[in-house]
């Protein structure tokens, strides 16, 4: 038998290794332009929002923060209203995550877990809230609300928005609980857990990280609905609506302002919840 | 510790038509180890989940220990399990997956303390007792899977294919370290495998199942050498036991196979003139290279070296015919070789029902 290694190579053909760093150039220019498109508007708000008033009817505009004063934003969550509205929007928001968690978290186990009578048909009828536009359900919304007293309040632009938040919920939370194997939670039925305790024990534990970024889209949800918030209530306004009302008649630092009071808690709270995200135990699930 | 009752238990799947346990009865004695053995489907693991409690039956009943946990929920049977993913809680640290059973059982924190260190010493787990699952291989996560389930001193061990999803040298290894632990513990245990040498090896007593139904229960040399039925005897063995066309002659005296007669042993003597099936297993076939009396020619078709010896596959009058040779037997394919079968250990069944015609 022939040496191996005494056998004539061929030279080696760099072309597919070229290729392959061709490609991954390609991906970083890729991940870079989608990162300055995300990122170029928040700067650009931002330095405007912390610009003076006079450095922004200034041309050439300065692209970089030259003179940093806090001056707008003051005087923005100094005028009438916004500290209550940003109360309310925190209210909302905070309470149509516990609303459309509460009822939205079972149901979603639910579609995971258990076969019922009407399970196909109720995952498409959960898409309908979403189907009619929220002009069409806001009025007889607000006729509804004035009725039961409680138009103009927080409560109710809450249950609006839960009922908007709902179907995303239970689906998200859904093929979160299908992730979870079952026999994790039949291991902790068998040592010694109720349905519930192995639920709370060792399913919710596990779905976390799933349901942190069903709430973070739930609160952002809320946190940027303007047009029911704005028909259903007069004085409780959320921000988005606020600044809506008064955007035409307000000075343009004040609308930088604006933007940029709500632009900056949804950040918050998503790179808060980002931490649930990554993966909490190590490498993988499994 | 306690007995397992299985009386007359009748499941079947939502939507299925078939039944997954039809009317299966079983007992296990206090301390024994049973194995629930069968290909997949067979409803082995139906009937595991119903002991479990994770699946209700449609009729029967199930008794541990003398009382009655048919419809009894999981965490109030006294039972302990391994499952087949090892289904170790991913968010916890490998001391709370050992320990998670005791504490559910409001068992005093030094008591859990020590059964952990004690199952941790026995599976050769300390160094890993503040790992994540995530950070193990797949063996030791079913390490902490087998320690998890004997820490608490249950009624009864369950096991679903323990060893499935090990590789095969680990599982090789583990299969006897998992004898020894459960010799030592006393425990009834009921084991679910569809891999026949595990099932001979581990248990006291076997349970072949077949759609549903019990097809052979007996110790693991009896299920081996006098397989109940072709099926049986077909699925355990490696190879599988040879199933030869034979026909006995009229006066029930001599057996026909591969166009040689043999001394028909006596218990075919009332099965004169009638077809029957030759069961036999590959060791028990004796092979030479010359002819000799009452043997019987065969061409070799396949040999395989396996070490310890030489598996043939040859050709008798038409019909393949495996044959475990010693390790120094030489041969080519297309040789002819002399096959002679020792009279004891010779099974016979019947050509229709497939039972094994048993000595009258």
């Amino acid at each position: 038998m022939m040496n191996p290694t005494s056998r004539v190579h061929p030279p080696v053909d760099t072309r597919p290794l070229a290729m392959r760093r061709r490609g991954r150039a390609y991906l970083q220019v890729a991940v870079l332009g989608i990162s300055l498109f995300m990122l170029l508007p928040i700067y650009l708000i931002s330095l405007a929002a912390l610009s003076t008033r006079e450095s922004l009817n200034r041309f050439p505009l300065s692209l970089l923060p030259t003179d940093v004063s806090f001056e707008t934003l003051a005087a923005f969550l100094g005028s009438t209203g916004i500290v209550g509205a940003f109360g309310n929007s925190i209210i909302v928001g905070v309470g149509t995550l516990a609303l459309s968690a509460l009822f939205g978290i079972p149901a979603g186990y639910a579609l995971a877990r258990f076969a019922f009578a009407g399970k196909e048909p109720y995952q498409l009828f959960l898409l309908f809230t979403r189907a009619l536009p929220i002009v069409v359900l806001s009025v007889p919304l607000a006729h509804l609300f004035l009725v039961a007293g409680i138009y103009d309040t927080t409560t109710g632009v809450i249950l609006l928005h839960a009922a908007l938040a709902l179907p995303t919920t239970i689906l998200i939370s859904a093929s979160v609980f299908l992730s979870v194997p079952r026999d994790v939670e039949e291991a902790a039925r068998i040592f010694g857990c109720s349905p519930a305790g192995a639920f709370l024990k060792v399913v919710m534990p596990m779905a976390l990280p799933g349901l942190a970024a069903a709430s973070i889209f739930t609160f952002v949800m809320s946190w940027n609905e303007v047009l029911g918030a704005s028909i259903l209530t007069l004085d409780h306004r959320t921000l988005p609506a606020q600044v809506l009302t008064s955007l035409s008649d307000s000075p343009l630092a004040y609308r930088f302002a604006g933007g940029f009071a709500l632009v900056v808690p949804s950040i918050i709270f998503i790179a808060f919840m980002r931490r649930f995200l990554t993966n909490m135990w190590g490498s993988t699930i499994r | 510790m306690a007995d397992i009752s299985i009386s007359h238990l009748v499941k079947t799947y939502p939507g299925g038509t078939e039944r997954a346990t039809d009317d299966v009865s079983l007992t296990i004695e206090d301390g024994q180890f049973t194995v629930l053995l069968g290909p997949s489907g067979c409803g082995k693991t139906t009937l595991l989940r119903m002991v479990a409690g994770l699946e209700l039956p449609d009729s029967g009943s199930i008794a541990i220990g003398g009382r009655d946990v048919t419809y009894l929920p999981p965490n109030k049977r006294n039972i302990s399990m391994v499952f087949q993913s090892y289904a170790v809680f991913p968010h916890r640290k490998v001391r709370y997956n050992i320990g998670f059973g005791l504490l559910m059982a409001k068992v005093p924190k030094e008591e859990i303390d020590r059964k952990v260190r004690w199952a941790a010493d026995l599976l050769q787990l300390e160094p890993y007792l503040d790992r994540l699952p995530a950070q193990l291989s797949g063996g030791q996560r079913q390490r902490v899977a087998v320690a998890r389930a004997i820490v608490m001193d249950a009624d009864v061990l369950l096991m679903d294919e323990p060893l499935s999803n090990l590789d095969a040298l680990l599982r090789m290894n583990f299969r006897s370290e998992l004898k020894g632990i459960v010799q030592d513990l006393g425990t009834t245990t009921l084991y679910v495998t569809h891999d026949q040498s595990e099932a001979l090896s581990l248990g006291d007593q076997v349970a072949v199942m077949r759609k549903g139904r019990i097809a052979q229960l007996g110790d693991p040399l009896e299920v081996y050498d006098a397989p109940a039925d072709q099926f049986v005897g077909g699925f355990i063995g490696a190879p599988p036991m040879n199933f030869i066309q034979a026909s006995v002659s009229g006066d029930g005296g001599s057996l026909l196979v591969g166009g040689q007669k043999l001394l028909a042993p006596s218990m075919l003597s009332t099965s004169g003139g009638s077809d029957v099936m030759l069961g036999i297993r590959a060791e028990n076939v004796a092979v030479d290279i010359q002819r000799s009396s009452g043997a019987l020619p065969a061409t070799v078709r396949v040999v395989e070296p396996m070490g310890s010896s030489v598996l043939l596959t040859v050709d008798l009058d038409g019909q393949a015919v495996k044959v475990q040779a010693p390790p120094t037997f030489r041969t080519e394919p297309d040789d002819t070789i002399w096959l002679s079968f020792s009279p004891n250990t010779m099974r016979f069944y019947d050509n229709e029902t497939a039972m094994a015609l048993e000595a009258k």
